[in-house]
C-alpha cells in the first residue's frame, strides 16, 4: 500500500522510537484466572490479550475424539472493542484461520499421546489490537498451559518481522504494519529452534526473508525469556513468603 | 533434604545429563539430556530425576481411592467422573447391590456422589473403577471440598499424620479421595473448621515443617472454642 507516511525518519528510527530490531514492551502474568485450569494475561505494545486453558477433559463431541492421542481446541476471539471501528462479534474467517493455526502450533508441543480421547480447550481473547495478536496470543497460550501442568516438549513462543519502508524489521506496530509492505508471523520451539507456525503477507526476496526470519526467531527467544520468568514469578513468590 | 530449597521448574528446562541421573516421571529424554516435561518441583530420589507436578489433572494409579460424580447411567453400568482426562465405568458386578440388565438407574443417577477404588487402566487409558471394596459407599450427607489433586500426598501427611491430626482436634468423617475430592461428614461449623485448615494446607503445602504449624493452629482453635 503506497502512502506518504514517514515509517523511517532520518536518524533510522521508527515511528515510536524503536531500532530496527527492538520488540515493543512486553508484560506477561500467569494463573490470573482461577476457575480456569490455566491461564496467562499477556500485553505486548498496544495489544491486551487473556488466555484461559481447560483439560486434558474428556472431548465433547465424541466423533473429535482421536483413540490414541489428546486434540488442542484452540479458539482465537477478538472482542467487538478490542478494534477502533466495532467488530462484528463471533467467529469470522480471519479468526477461523488464526485458530487453526494455533491449533496445529500447539499440538506439535503438547505430549498428546499422554491422554487418549480427551481434548485440551485454549481460549484466547483479545481484549485489546495493535498488530500481532496472533503472536501475542500464542505466546500467552504458551504461558498458560505450562500454568496449567499440562506436559510438553518446550513452551511456545511467537514473534513477528516484516519490511517496512524497504527495511527488515522486528516486531510491527500498527502503523507499520498497514502501511509496510510485507509482514512474516513466526512461532517456535525455543529449546531447539523448531518452526511451528510461519505465514507471510506481502512480497520479501529470499535475502529479506532470511533476515527477516533471523530477527524473529532473535526476537522469540527474548520474549521466551519473560515468559520463563513470568512462570516462576507467579510460583517462587509465594515459596519465600 | 530439609535445608534444601525446593526448586520449581518449568517445561524445557534442562534438568540433567543421561550419564549422571536417570529420567523419572515427569521427564523426558532428547540428545542425551534429561529435559522437564511440565511445571512442578524436581525431586531427586536416589538417580533418579522426577518432577512432581504444581498443578493438572488426576493421573489415575491402580488401587486409589477416588470420589466420583455419576455423569451417565448406562445398561450395564455407569460413567463416572472422577477427575481424569476422561471418565471411568463402573460395572454392575463392581457395585454392592444387586442390579438387574437395564435397571441401573435405580440405584445411581447423574449427580450422584460415590466413594470408588481404580480397578483397571488399559493401555488406551479406558478406567475401571470398583465399589467392592473396604467400606465404599454412596455418598449422601456431608460436603465435598475440591483441592488441587498434586497436594493430596500433604494433605493425607506422611502414614496419614496430617488427617489423624485434624480428626483429634474437629470432630469428623473425612474420606480423601486421590483424585482431589475431599469428602467431610461433621456438623455445620465444624465442616467450615476443616475446610479452612484444608485450605492452609493447600496453599502452604511447598513448605516444610507444616504438621507442626497446622497443630498449632488447630490447638489454637481449640483453646479459643474453650475460653
Amino acid at each position: 500500500m503506497k502512502s506518504d507516511k514517514v515509517l523511517i525518519d532520518d536518524n533510522g528510527k521508527r515511528l515510536d522510537g524503536r531500532g530496527f530490531d527492538e520488540l515493543r514492551n512486553i508484560k506477561i502474568e500467569a494463573g490470573v484466572l482461577h476457575r480456569a485450569d490455566g491461564s496467562c494475561y499477556l500485553e505486548w505494545g498496544g495489544n491486551k490479550v487473556l488466555v484461559a486453558v481447560y483439560g486434558p477433559r474428556e472431548a465433547i463431541p465424541r466423533h473429535t475424539q482421536n483413540s490414541l492421542r489428546a486434540i488442542v481446541n484452540a479458539r482465537y476471539n477478538m472482542a467487538a472493542f478490542s478494534v477502533e471501528d466495532r467488530k462484528r462479534p463471533g467467529p469470522d474467517r480471519r479468526s477461523k484461520e488464526i485458530s487453526k493455526v494455533i491449533s496445529e502450533a500447539l499440538e506439535k508441543i503438547v505430549l498428546t499421546e499422554q491422554f487418549p480421547r480427551s481434548s485440551i480447550d485454549v481460549n484466547i481473547e483479545v481484549l485489546d489490537a495493535e498488530a500481532g495478536t496472533r503472536c501475542a496470543g500464542l505466546t500467552a497460550a504458551g504461558v498458560a498451559l505450562a500454568d496449567a501442568g499440562i506436559p510438553m516438549k518446550d513452551i511456545p513462543v511467537a514473534c513477528a518481522a516484516g519490511k517496512i519502508a524497504g527495511k527488515v524489521v522486528l516486531d510491527l506496530g500498527k502503523e507499520e504494519d498497514n502501511f509496510g509492505d510485507a509482514d512474516l508471523p513466526i512461532a517456535i520451539s525455543p529449546r531447539t529452534n523448531e518452526i511451528l507456525l510461519l505465514q507471510m503477507d506481502g512480497h520479501l526476496t529470499v535475502d529479506e526473508f532470511n533476515q527477516a526470519l533471523d530477527y524473529a526467531i532473535n526476537g522469540c527467544h527474548k520474549v521466551s525469556e519473560i515468559q520463563k520468568k513470568a512462570i516462576l514469578d507467579k510460583y517462587q513468590i509465594k515459596k519465600e513468603e | 533434604m530439609q535445608d534444601e530449597k525446593r526448586q520449581i521448574v518449568f517445561p524445557s528446562q534442562i534438568l540433567g545429563d543421561v550419564k549422571s541421573n536417570k529420567a523419572g516421571k515427569g521427564t523426558f529424554i532428547e540428545n542425551g539430556k534429561i529435559i522437564s516435561e511440565r511445571l512442578g518441583i524436581l525431586n531427586k530420589n536416589s538417580e533418579f530425576l522426577n518432577v512432581i507436578p504444581l498443578k493438572g489433572r488426576y493421573e489415575p494409579v491402580i488401587g486409589d481411592f477416588v470420589i466420583g460424580i455419576v455423569e451417565e447411567s448406562l445398561s450395564a453400568g455407569w460413567l463416572v467422573d472422577i477427575n481424569a482426562p476422561s471418565p471411568a465405568f463402573l460395572h454392575t458386578e463392581e457395585v454392592p447391590w444387586d442390579v438387574e440388565f437395564g435397571d441401573t438407574d435405580k440405584y445411581l443417577n447423574r449427580g450422584d456422589t460415590i466413594m470408588a477404588k481404580v480397578l483397571k487402566i488399559d493401555e488406551l487409558k479406558k478406567m475401571q473403577v470398583t465399589m467392592k471394596d473396604r467400606n465404599l459407599f454412596k455418598i449422601n450427607n456431608g460436603d465435598i471440598i475440591d483441592v488441587e489433586p498434586s497436594k493430596i500426598p500433604r494433605i493425607i501427611g506422611k502414614q496419614g499424620s496430617m488427617i489423624s491430626l485434624i480428626k483429634k482436634y474437629i470432630r469428623c468423617r473425612i474420606f480423601v479421595g486421590k483424585n482431589g475430592k475431599i469428602w467431610v461428614d461433621a456438623e455445620l461449623d465444624n465442616i467450615e473448621r476443616v475446610k479452612k485448615v484444608i485450605e492452609k494446607i493447600e496453599n502452604e503445602a511447598i513448605k516444610f515443617g507444616l504438621t507442626n504449624r497446622i497443630e498449632e493452629l488447630l490447638k489454637k482453635e481449640v483453646r479459643n472454642v474453650q475460653q
